[in-house]
């Protein structure tokens, strides 16, 4: 008996893994066949995986739609300039916050973990205020100081942690051997930290690329939109959807971010559990 | 000390003045002129049942989004650690979800739960089951729905974290259990379980933060409707905020959110220390 019911279980976590490949591919597979479907097959009664024709034009249709290549660049635009604000400010701030201790650490990495259960409604409120008394709210500058607010708390967290990884010892021993405190920083501190650095800098491109609520707020003019509003827009209007193009630029649009995931995967789970576990 | 000077300007300030907005009438008008009004805001909440409704549908989501994420990611986290096939393919699925735009995720599923041409319908269809149902347009199946697609996006982030756990287990363990006698199940509960019991309430107290604060996905999907089913707390003080124009009121209900997800994290995140302290004393007895 026990041996026949060990013989089912693999034939029974096959099936189960076979359930899971479906639900989590099944609609990624549908979102590229009707990327490269017809507009008269997508709208038809007649629903298939693979297209009866390939057709490939939605992607050039969707590159010369009106609005969508230019978004990407907005898009682009924000992504870098906030990246290099949030790492320009939180740089120094992790460093201090790591090798501090006693209340201002304490207050410091309490601080990251509330704003986390913060509500967005909360932080676009003020900031919508202090924006348009200046005049950023329907501007791209304004939306890059957003995201840079935004994504600085989760990206003090991951840099702290890289900052905390490195050894006090090194740098005491570099200042034993004569060095001050920047040459200090920039032999030994600066090399051990570039691949946090670099990993923190992907994490806040591609939140602020894949970003929708503080644009959906902020920007009004089409010629400001961001990628994830302009695609929103295409789905508004009742039915009169180019459903193919919109496919194609979806698909497009997703591309940074797999990057990104694929090469940082197992970084980002142990930081954010090692990070869990320590606090 | 200088350095952290930024981060109070950036992220401190903004978030206080939130808070302190909650306390005012201000409104989304040319020439901003608000007062504090005290705790009136709060006490308006209290009796509006549309807030209310907002807040149940919001906690509905996030529970059975955060549960059946836990379920699904515990299950096919255990068969990626039993040494199957697919491995690799399945690693790289359960990976995308999670990188994705939450815009794309939301037109991708609207195509799927597409009335007409969507292969959902489709497959009952086939199925010889009813094939012409509204998923996000009926009363009844709109909640469902997005959770679904809620589940399909937060799961693959849960997955690679709990088999982050699993592989940490000695396998030592599982042997002394099934020398011990204990069958799989046994050892699920005996083993697995405890020992990824400090991940499990890590990243199940994030989830639910993360779910109960989400926007994007459902705005996208249903933008709340049909009739309110799917308005979630977000999209709610969203529309009061900007539709409204009641920019202290929808303060004010972002801070209630604020202290009812911090009050149940702390009552949830209590309960399984003291479990764990309770855990550590039994096995301090033992030995």
């Amino acid at each position: 008996m026990r041996v026949f019911a060990q013989q089912l279980v693999r034939p029974a976590q096959y099936v189960a893994l076979a359930g899971y490949i479906l639900f989590l591919g099944f609609p990624l597979l549908w979102l590229v066949s009707a990327s490269v479907k017809s507009s008269a097959e997508l709208n038809s009664l007649v629903v298939n995986l693979l297209p009866q024709e390939w057709h490939w034009a939605n992607y050039s249709e969707a590159l010369a739609r009106q609005g969508l290549v230019s978004s990407a660049g907005n898009s682009a635009m924000v992504a870098l300039a906030s990246t290099a604000l949030v790492i320009l400010i939180a740089l120094p701030a992790s460093y201090v916050l790591a090798r501090l201790k006693g209340t201002i650490r304490v207050a410091g990495v309490g601080w990251i973990l509330v704003s986390q259960v913060f509500p967005v409604i909360l932080v676009i409120l003020p900031l919508f205020l202090i924006l348009r008394t200046i005049g950023l709210t329907d501007s791209l500058v304004g939306l890059t100081l957003v995201h840079t607010t935004y994504t600085m708390p989760f990206a003090l967290w991951m840099l702290q942690g890289y900052v905390a990884a490195i050894p006090v010892d090194l740098e005491e021993a570099g200042a034993m051997d004569g060095g001050n405190r920047l040459v200090v920083l920039r032999r030994i501190v600066f090399p051990l930290l570039a691949p946090g650095v670099v990993a923190t800098a992907m994490f806040s491109f591609v939140s602020s690329w894949n970003e929708f609520f503080f644009a959906l707020v902020l920007l009004q003019s089409p010629e400001n939109y961001t990628l994830p509003i302009t695609l929103s827009t295409f789905i508004g209007g009742e039915g009169k959807v180019a459903l193919g193009p919109l496919a194609a630029g979806s698909v497009l649009a997703a591309i940074p971010s797999i990057v990104f995931f694929s090469i940082m995967q197992k970084k980002l789970t142990g930081g954010l559990m090692a990070g869990a576990v320590k606090g | 000390m200088p350095s952290l000077l930024p981060i109070l300007v950036l992220s401190v300030a903004p978030l206080l003045m939130g808070v302190l907005l909650a306390f005012t009438d201000a409104e989304l008008v040319r020439s901003p002129d608000y007062q504090f009004v005290g705790v009136d805001n709060f006490t308006r909440l209290m009796g509006s049942s549309f807030f209310w409704d907002s807040f149940r549908i919001g906690m509905t989501w996030a529970v059975s989004v955060t549960l059946l994420q836990l379920v699904a990611a515990l299950g096919l986290a255990q068969l990626l650690n039993s040494g199957l096939r697919l491995q690799a393919l399945t690693r790289v699925l359960a990976l995308i979800p999670w990188a994705m735009p939450p815009v794309v995720v939301a037109i991708m599923w609207k195509m799927i739960y597409s009335p007409n041409a969507g292969p959902l319908n489709a497959f009952l269809g086939s199925l010889g089951l009813p094939d012409d149902i509204n998923w996000l347009a009926d009363f009844s199946t709109a909640l469902p729905a997005v959770i679904v697609v809620g589940v399909w996006v937060g799961m693959p982030q849960t997955t690679v974290t709990l088999l982050a756990g699993l592989q940490q287990i000695p396998d030592e363990l599982h042997e002394a259990a099934a020398i011990d006698g204990a069958g799989a199940w046994r050892r699920f509960t005996a083993v697995t379980l405890p020992s990824l019991r400090p991940i499990v309430t890590s990243i199940t107290s994030l989830n639910f933060i993360w779910n109960f604060n989400s926007f994007s996905l459902v705005y996208v999907l249903t933008e709340g409707g049909p009739g309110g089913r799917t308005m979630l707390p977000m999209l709610f003080t969203y529309l009061e905020a900007f539709k409204n124009r009641n920019i202290g009121y929808a303060a004010a209900m972002g801070v209630v959110l604020v202290v009812v997800v911090v009050a149940l994290l702390a009552v949830y995140l209590r309960s399984q220390l003291r479990d764990d302290r309770f855990e550590t004393k039994k096995k301090g007895g033992l030995s």
